[in-house]
């Protein structure tokens, strides 16, 4: 199995958005790599032939009724935004403004 | 020590329900008891994020109309057993119109819209709830340093730590705060807390309890439960949240048995349970680095069980030492996706950078502790492109291994005995430095988490001066016999010394020199 660099550790804090410190980069460097020496342990065994495990307890067909119920309502559901504009979340652009009219959707 | 006759936290819920219904106090003098209590030693124990004081004295009002109604119809035996309880939830737990961080800066501020459906079995139960109880960062750690608002004491030792992470319930109830309190267990968090105060925790079968509205962790492994003073106690609030709810498709449409009629109030009939029980005892879980007054007390209680009837088994769970690196996959791979949520636009923290990216790295990185970055990292770095077959599908080999050991076992035994913790408290700071000394903790918890298991733990002693916990492990939706060896347990030690001594530094709770938990925790981790 693996070691990770300096920069795969900040290949994966960016897979995971999590903006680090370089302090903070450094110490996950050390312990990242102290964490995935105790899984080299799991090298012993010999799994070819069995069959991962995903749920212990077997239960099948779980499903509801199909019956329209409340959700949360508007005001609930944007209580807890930073930002709001009438019904809608802000967020910032992803697109560059331009002078483009907007394509119909 | 004062007794129930004049200070009614002391008591246990079943004696408490009485005690409302003879008359004795009123619910609201049981919450207000209660929450005085905790309120005057919060500062010393830090075990409580948030208190509710205003709805549970309303609850506590309603419950003393309902107690007054049918005492007048005659009708006291109709009353739901919890009626009136003082119980603590989680600070994971979401409630609508009440705060919920889940121990993490990132959910600072942030207020329910719903209530979860615990909460909404528990009201309807008619238990209060007197607020939310501190944790380790989204569940994740065994000590409850790992809290954005700082660490919870134990009331044995306020220099250590009460484990995790639902040390805040645990110390909660340790400390007489309150007679219940609900906690998750992904890990370990309920049972390895319960052994480190003296109480008793259970981690129920997975898919027994709905984990709809609860923060999520590690959703393959995480189950809620209870923690009580006592094995009944905490049989009666298991009852009250088990079973199906078609809002979680996890939980299972198993019938939820009636446990306390199958736990004998009689000490001799509940001991006499033990009679041919076949206990296995897995070698593997004295495992290197457990302490030896923790395996004597562990050995002892083997022994007691024994002269009481039980036969030991000696049994070989071979694939234990897997469990820990199988554990360390699986669980963070789960919580960096669950923990992907927090984005900072729908709730929660939000940091503004200018662009959507620079938002998102801001606002978790920020907004998530030490901790929880390092889960979040192991597991994207388990499920990313390249890794994931040498990581978290050999985890998952390795996952189908571990529950093999448990059914072979059960073939031949009705439970397994063994230690909750290989530890007692350890002091704030000790493990803080070292997450795999930290992970080391839950090393005889988390393959019961792993096999899906349900697991109690029980106090069996103190090892210098501090509490012992006893494991049980069962089939897969055997908590009854879990609480019913428990309880046997329970009744054969009943007349023990040491389950006469309170926590040791319970004194110290009241006095207003006492350092706040914080303090001792950046104390012990200064340089010296």
């Amino acid at each position: 199995m693996a070691t990770l660099s300096r920069r795969d550790v900040e290949h994966v804090a960016h897979l995971a958005r999590l903006g680090l410190t370089d302090d903070e980069l450094a110490r996950l460097e050390g312990q990242l790599n102290h964490i995935l020496e105790q899984y080299l342990v799991l090298a012993d065994l010999d799994t070819d032939a069995i069959a991962p495990t995903a749920q212990t307890i077997a239960v099948e067909n779980i499903l509801r009724e199909d019956r329209p119920g409340t959700s949360l309502s508007v005001e609930e559901a944007l209580s807890g935004a930073a930002e709001r504009t009438g019904d809608h979340f802000v967020v910032p652009a992803i697109l560059a403004e331009s002078d483009e009219p907007e394509s119909p959707a | 020590m004062s007794n129930g006759a004049d200070d009614p936290t002391r008591l246990h819920a079943r004696d408490m329900a009485a005690g409302l219904r003879s008359g004795e106090f009123s619910a609201r003098e049981l919450v207000d008891a209660h929450l005085a209590l905790a309120q005057r030693q919060n500062r010393a124990l830090n075990a409580w994020a948030s208190f509710d004081d205003e709805r549970a004295r309303a609850a506590a009002d309603v419950a003393d109309a309902r107690v007054a109604e049918t005492r007048a119809a005659g009708e006291l035996e109709e009353l739901p057993p919890l009626l009136g309880i003082p119980v603590a939830l989680k600070d994971l737990v979401v409630t609508r119109g009440r705060p919920s961080t889940a121990g993490s800066r990132i959910l600072a501020g942030f207020v329910g819209t719903y209530d979860a459906f615990i909460a909404e079995r528990l009201d309807a139960a008619g238990a209060i709830v007197l607020g939310k109880t501190n944790m380790d960062e989204f569940a994740m750690g065994s000590s409850t340093e790992h809290s954005a608002w700082g660490p919870t004491s134990n009331p044995w030792d306020l220099g250590r730590v009460p484990g995790g992470s639902s040390g805040g319930s645990a110390s909660a109830v340790a400390a007489f705060h309150v007679p219940l309190a609900i906690g998750t267990d992904t890990g370990g968090s309920i049972r390895q807390p319960a052994a480190l105060t003296g109480t008793v925790g259970l981690k129920p079968t997975y898919g027994r309890v709905s984990r709809y509205g609860i923060v999520a962790f590690a959703s393959s492994l995480d189950q809620i439960g209870p923690f009580g003073r006592d094995v009944r106690d905490a049989a009666a609030l298991l009852q009250v949240i088990a079973g199906r709810d078609p809002q979680d498709s996890t939980s299972a449409p198993e019938p939820v048995p009636d446990y306390l009629g199958e736990l004998a109030d009689e000490d001799e009939a509940a001991a006499a349970h033990l009679r041919g029980l076949r206990l296995g005892l897995p070698r593997e879980y004295f495992v290197k680095g457990m302490e030896p007054g923790v395996e004597a007390a562990v050995r002892a209680a083997v022994r007691d069980l024994e002269a009481a009837g039980a036969e030991i088994v000696d049994v070989s769970l071979p694939h234990t030492d897997y469990g820990l690196a199988t554990y360390y996959i699986i669980a963070p791979a789960e919580a960096s996706a669950n923990l992907a949520r927090y984005d900072g636009v729908r709730y929660g923290l939000s940091i503004r950078e200018g662009d959507v990216l620079a938002d998102y790295l801001a606002t978790r990185g920020r907004g998530f502790g030490a901790e929880v970055k390092r889960r979040i990292m192991l597991g994207t770095y388990a499920l990313s492109a390249g890794y994931y077959d040498a990581y978290y599908v050999k985890a998952q080999k390795v996952r189908t291994l571990i529950k093999g050991d448990f059914d072979a076992a059960f073939e031949q035994v009705d439970a397994l005995v063994a230690p909750t913790s290989p530890t007692v408290a350890f002091p704030f700071g000790a493990r803080l430095q070292d997450p795999v000394a930290m992970y080391l903790s839950d090393a005889c918890t988390l393959p019961v988490n792993v096999a899906g298991l349900p697991g109690i733990s029980v106090p069996c002693g103190l090892s210098e001066g501090l509490p012992v916990g006893l494991q049980f492990i069962g089939r897969a939706w055997d908590e009854t016999g879990l609480f019913r060896v428990a309880r046997a347990y329970e009744a054969i030690t009943a007349a023990a010394e040491w389950r006469a001594l309170e926590p040791a530094d319970l004194g110290r709770l009241d006095d207003p020199s006492t350092p706040p938990a914080a303090e001792r925790l950046t104390r012990s981790i200064a340089p010296t």
